[in-house]
């Protein structure tokens, strides 16, 4: 179960979107949210659907993978769909089933409101797949530079990004040793009323919680022994460096972007 | 031979009111020794081990490491450069999420060249027998290769001396077999000098001098042949003696008079194969 949460995860490879330079990466990124955001109407979502799975398709990331991040998010989408379907209300009902009544506009806005949630989850996981954590936060540091001008943290804030993401696997690893330890001596996960359930979390987070910091600890040590001392001085094994792909790739995606923002001109808006 | 590490009379505790963790230790390590400390638990082996980079600063007495003393705050980072550590549990140390940068972390710290930090990576990685998986993540590979990463992380460093806090105990015995081998040929090729702590006495047969430390104090030192040849008093200190002394040890209570100093599995074989021709 704790082995099917993929984000954070890196699929090496060697893909034009692997090598995208992570800071433009993380820039389409964000651009992407907002673009999904700010357009409304169905050939936009169709275009960026489209634009999604091509770049999925370019990256070589199995779609399984795709099934795989959106599976959490499910009871979120359920809930959304039926909250929608019963309260929003228009002119002339679709269906009317005694005091339940589903109006088109109901339906029309499920299918937006979903549609963007997914392409939203399956957008920004992309960066996670196709960037190593290291570029990742390696562009992150880049692109908030900026910010060292007003004292912001910057090179603490990406360490501790690093370390957190370095630490996922071990600790779900971790978690799942812990359960089937308490479970060998008898405790019950799986069964029980919810509050039964929650109770049961506290004999895995206590030991979760401890290991973690006895790991920080050691973590701490050993980064010191190697020399840690703060961003001051630093250099890097991998410079950022911009190169003629990446701007001919990133092109694509403004026009891309820039297109479906268009739609909004030519059609109209369905919420 | 230069004097590579050097403790005169430390004195350690990690409380003000406590008790000493380590009582008047005063150890000289030479360049290029290979030398491995042995010790039941709490005995302060990794409390020393820590102090040779000054991780901790001893109370009383000094700590010199090739002429520095480790109380010299501004020379921290030469101190560091100088003698890498590495720890027991291999997930603990290893910080970046691919094998490659997690090697060039020491190298980015001490703001060494992008280009230099690859060639001195791919030298560690290569030493360590790591290279073929220089780009997975630290969660694919075994115990036995995440300790090599880390300890290919230290000598990308170019350290004159690397002290391994039970480098093995949390690894199956391949990876046991290949971490020390490692270790053997870092001592053996490149003359960097050893300092391993260890709780396997196969492991610390290997060393060229034997440490043993108990409660706070050095016991006795001496060849792994002289230490383990003293089969009753190492037992008095609850440790064991590799395979082959106890095995001489054991014929000798019956009677007979083997040499318990074949440490050696092939020195034993031949000892007993001789013993039983006559």
């Amino acid at each position: 179960m704790l082995k099917d949460i993929t984000i954070g995860q890196h699929f090496p490879g060697k893909s034009p979107v692997h090598n995208l330079d992570a800071r433009l990466k993380i820039v389409i990124t964000v651009l992407f949210v907002i673009v999904r955001f700010m357009s409304t109407n169905f050939p936009g979502l169709i275009l960026s659907g489209v634009f999604v799975l091509a770049m999925y398709k370019l990256s070589g990331i199995p779609l399984k993978m795709l099934k795989k991040s959106i599976k959490p998010l499910m009871p979120l989408i359920v809930f959304t769909v039926i909250l929608n379907l019963f309260f929003i209300k228009g002119e002339t009902p679709l269906i009317k089933l005694g005091f339940v009544e589903i109006y088109p506009e109901a339906v029309m806005f499920i299918i937006v409101m979903i549609s963007r949630i997914l392409l939203l989850i399956c957008g920004t996981s992309l960066l996670t797949y196709t960037t190593s954590t290291i570029a990742l936060t390696d562009g992150l540091e880049a692109l908030m530079k900026p910010l060292n001008k007003i004292n912001f943290p910057v090179h603490e804030m990406a360490m501790m990004m690093t370390i957190a993401l370095r630490f996922i696997p071990t600790l779900i690893e971790e978690t799942e040793k812990i359960m089937n330890a308490q479970k060998s001596r008898g405790a019950l996960l799986d069964s029980g009323s919810f509050s039964d359930k929650i109770k049961a979390l506290v004999p895995i987070l206590v030991p979760l919680f401890i290991s973690a910091f006895r790991r920080a600890e050691e973590l701490a040590t050993a980064m010191e022994c190697r020399c840690y001392h703060g961003g001051e001085g630093r250099t890097r094994l991998r410079q950022l460096k911009i190169t003629n792909d990446d701007i001919r790739y990133t092109a694509v995606c403004m026009v891309t972007f820039a297109v479906i923002l268009s739609m909004k001109l030519f059609f109209t808006r369905v919420i | 031979m230069s004097i590579m590490l050097n403790a005169e009379n430390v004195w350690f505790r990690y409380s003000q009111e406590g008790d000493w963790a380590l009582k008047d230790i005063s150890l000289q390590v030479e360049k290029g020794e290979f030398v491995a400390v042995l010790g039941s638990n709490g005995c302060g082996k990794s409390t020393l081990a820590k102090l040779f980079n000054a991780i901790l600063l001893p109370e009383k007495g000094d700590i010199i490491v090739e002429g520095i003393n480790t109380k010299e705050e501004e020379k921290l980072l030469d101190i560091r450069q100088k003698v890498g550590m590495v720890f027991q549990n291999p997930d603990n140390q290893i910080v970046a999420t691919v094998v490659e940068e997690d090697v060039a972390f020491a190298l980015e710290n001490m703001g060494v060249p992008p280009r230099e930090i690859r060639t001195r990576i791919d030298e560690a990685m290569q030493s360590a027998g790591i290279y073929k998986h220089r780009e997975k993540g630290p969660h694919q590979l075994s115990g036995g290769q995440k300790q090599r990463v880390a300890i290919a992380g230290i000598i990308a460093m170019r350290p004159d001396c690397i002290v391994l806090d039970e480098p093995t105990a949390m690894l199956d015995p391949y990876g046991r077999e290949a971490v020390i081998n490692t270790v053997k040929k870092l001592n053996k090729e490149y003359g960097i000098t050893v300092v391993l702590i260890t709780h396997y006495m196969t492991e610390a047969a290997q060393a060229d001098r034997i440490v043993v430390m108990t409660k706070g104090k050095i016991e006795k030192m001496g060849t792994p042949k002289e230490i383990f040849s003293q089969v009753e008093y190492m037992q008095s200190l609850a440790l064991d003696v590799p395979q082959t002394s106890a095995l001489a040890y054991e014929i000798n209570k019956h009677g007979f008079n083997l040499s318990t100093e074949a440490i050696s599995i092939d020195e034993c074989a031949a000892q007993l194969y001789k013993f039983l021709e006559e």
